[in-house]
């Protein structure tokens, strides 16, 4: 009877999670997938050297300190220092940027967000598309299908190349059916999104530094609370012994 | 007990017998622990208690420890979660014990909640049992949302203004009661300082003094059963229950195997999946809260979700507040409301094990439906469930005095 309680609920979750899925999707395109492995050091230091060299001179990434970089990529503190850090700062200081948020306001229309967490608010995915799917319009000016409208040009443009948009027209609207590479970058299609993926590989490490060492600890934290549960199920089995 | 024997042994004999005049120590253990019986076939439901204990024992230690790294201010509360996160050393592990736990800590009581629906836990004489249970779901319930605005991110602040706005659409006194909690004109730093406050000490405070009143009406009458019949009333000649097994060793022993399989699954998540795709930490949360720019999509946490829907299933907003403070009030009442002689599913007949299944689907749906964007379809299904929801309170009170029943058994069944 308890067990039929048990699973008829456990199946009534299950049948109503899976259901009719509630949650649509965002707006814009559909996403593709980063495929990001945190673990894959290489790809977060070779992300780092990305991110510094293109997105740290307008955005910030104030909560990550420099030596906290150096910790968990394996990278000497020295080696940091000359290829990562080209402000005048100390190791232990965090990744913040000249440029005061009141002038980036009225130079650049709306300052650029700090990236230490944009890979918790929107997610891998999200900032693989958006990076991919930068595009020149007729008025020569960039846009995104991710985010219709952004305000950011295409910083690595010179490595995607210029993409121009193929429109169609469906019940009456025209929009951006897909993007074609109209003149090919320093790298190919395959390689930016290479590059691409691993600078998403770091923004996801810098969301959050300790998700490589929680996992690593997670493991051993189940392991021990496994046989702790068979040793507390065997002492339980000897006391009830006894009145079953 | 055997004769002690080393000098060690005789040493603390003697300081028992000194303390026990001074203290009852012996007297109590023996009263709620080990001369306290228990029914012998507590099933799967019956671990769920304890380990709301546990867990609340689990959010004031991880609560404490966050509380000396976090800032309660506007300007630095933002900054200094993220302080926890990334410089104070194991921060991330105290934080994610604490975030996981609040939810984990509704999943154990709705669970726990649901056994008392199975089993009649709240019917006589355990009525005062089941309401200073929901005195502590209230309790628990401003505990969860006022800590939620504590990381002051986006979602932090909206959440907070859609519910305290709520309160605005009580007539007259409604625009000055709100002003009167946010202790400001819009939600601010006074209001993140009193949220503080509350959180980290009145409502613990409160949570902790409920629990006992919990479990001293609880040890009064002795826990009800899967069977739902009185093991009291069936004892053998020293007037200790025959059904009844002694609550330690027997259930402190089995509830570490329960704490030990709910470590599992709990650590699992904390380890792997901390974020619960969005559904235990919000992606909008990591964004600073922002007066000036609202997130598209406001919602409240999971586990609040099925009284939001509620509110939103009603066009009128005071009716709407009406029907979501109601749909709350009324689980006071269910003692009263089942008039069933006979208090297990067991013994129930099919009428109720229907009713309760679609109680259950719509709780689950609307919770499922409060955290959607609210399509029209999926208004006019919040509208169903939430009368589904209703219908459950009306139907049991008028179907359970002549819903068919079993014959119930002498002793407890396993």
């Amino acid at each position: 009877m308890n067990n039929r309680i048990v699973s008829a609920f456990i199946g009534l979750v299950v049948l109503l999670a899976s259901s009719g899925s509630v949650f649509g999707a965002g707006g814009g395109t559909t996403l593709q997938h980063a495929n990001v492995n945190i673990r894959d050091t290489a790809a977060i230091q070779r992300g780092a050297q990305l991110f510094v060299n293109y997105c740290l001179s307008c955005h910030s990434a104030s909560y990550m300190r420099y030596n906290r970089l150096a910790e968990d990529l394996d990278l000497d503190e020295d080696l940091v220092m000359d290829n990562l850090v080209f402000a005048d700062v100390k190791i232990g200081e965090t990744m913040d940027i000249a440029m005061r948020p009141e002038d980036a306001e009225s130079w650049l229309g709306k300052a650029p967000p700090d990236l230490s967490l944009i890979s918790r608010s929107r997610g891998a995915d999200w900032l693989y598309t958006y990076m991919l799917t930068f595009y020149q319009d007729e008025a020569g000016g960039w846009n995104n299908l991710a985010l219709p409208n952004a305000s950011m040009p295409h910083v690595m443009w010179q490595k995607q190349g210029i993409q121009k948009p193929v429109y169609a027209t469906h019940d009456g609207v025209e929009t951006v059916d897909h993007l074609t590479l109209a003149e090919p970058g320093l790298q190919s299609p395959e390689e930016y999104e290479d590059s691409i993926r691993d600078l998403v590989t770091f923004l996801e490490y810098l969301g959050e530094p300790a998700k490589i060492k929680r996992k690593n600890i997670g493991v051993w934290v189940l392991l021990f609370l496994a046989l702790f549960a068979l040793i507390a199920y065997a002492l339980k089995a000897e006391y009830w012994r006894d009145v079953h | 007990m055997a004769k002690p024997v080393s000098s060690l042994a005789r040493g603390a004999d003697s300081f028992m017998v000194w303390l026990d005049k001074r203290l009852p120590v012996t007297a109590f253990w023996k009263a709620t622990m080990t001369g306290y019986s228990a029914p012998k076939n507590f099933n799967f439901w019956y671990y769920l208690g304890s380990l709301a204990l546990f867990v609340l024992v689990l959010q004031i230690l991880s609560g404490i420890f966050l509380t000396m790294h976090y800032k309660p201010s506007a300007a630095e509360a933002f900054a200094s979660v993220e302080y926890i996160m990334r410089d104070v050393e194991w921060g991330w592990f105290i934080r994610y014990l604490h975030s996981t736990g609040a939810s984990f800590f509704f999943i154990v009581v709705y669970l726990h909640m649901f056994r008392s629906l199975l089993y009649g836990s709240h019917r006589a004489p355990r009525e005062l049992v089941w309401v200073f249970g929901m005195l502590i779901y209230l309790a628990l319930m401003a505990e969860a949302f006022m800590g939620y605005v504590l990381p002051w991110g986006q979602m932090s602040y909206w959440g907070a203004q859609v519910i305290i706005n709520l309160f605005g659409a009580i007539p007259t006194i409604g625009e000055p009661l709100t002003e009167w909690i946010r202790g400001d004109y819009f939600i601010s730093d006074a209001t993140l300082n009193r949220f503080f406050a509350l959180h980290v000490i009145a409502l613990p405070l409160a949570i902790f003094g409920l629990v006992l009143m919990h479990l001293v009406a609880l040890r009064e009458n002795g826990s009800n059963n899967p069977d739902g019949i009185e093991i009291k009333e069936n004892k053998d000649e020293n007037g200790v229950p025959v059904d009844g097994v002694p609550f330690h060793p027997y259930y402190t022993i089995k509830d570490i195997f329960g704490v030990a399989m709910f470590l599992l699954l709990f650590t699992f998540v904390l380890f792997f999946w901390p974020e619960a795709g969005g559904l235990f930490l919000e992606h909008d949360n990591f964004v600073p809260a922002n007066p000036l720019v609202t997130p598209e999509h406001i919602k409240p946490v999971w586990y609040f979700t099925p009284y939001y829907a509620i509110l939103k299933a009603v066009p009128d907003k005071l009716m709407g507040v009406i029907l979501m403070g109601l749909s709350v009030v009324v689980l006071f009442f269910l003692p009263w409301l089942d008039r069933s002689p006979v208090k297990s599913i067991r013994y129930k007949g099919l009428w109720y094990k229907v009713m309760l299944g679609l109680f259950a689907i719509a709780f689950i749906r609307l919770g499922m439906l409060g955290m959607a964007e609210g399509t029209p379809a999926q208004t006019i299904e919040m509208r169903v469930w939430t009368l589904v929801y209703f219908g459950f309170f009306v139907l049991l009170y008028f179907v359970s005095p002549r819903g068919k029943t079993k014959p119930l058994p002498e002793r407890l069944t396993h």
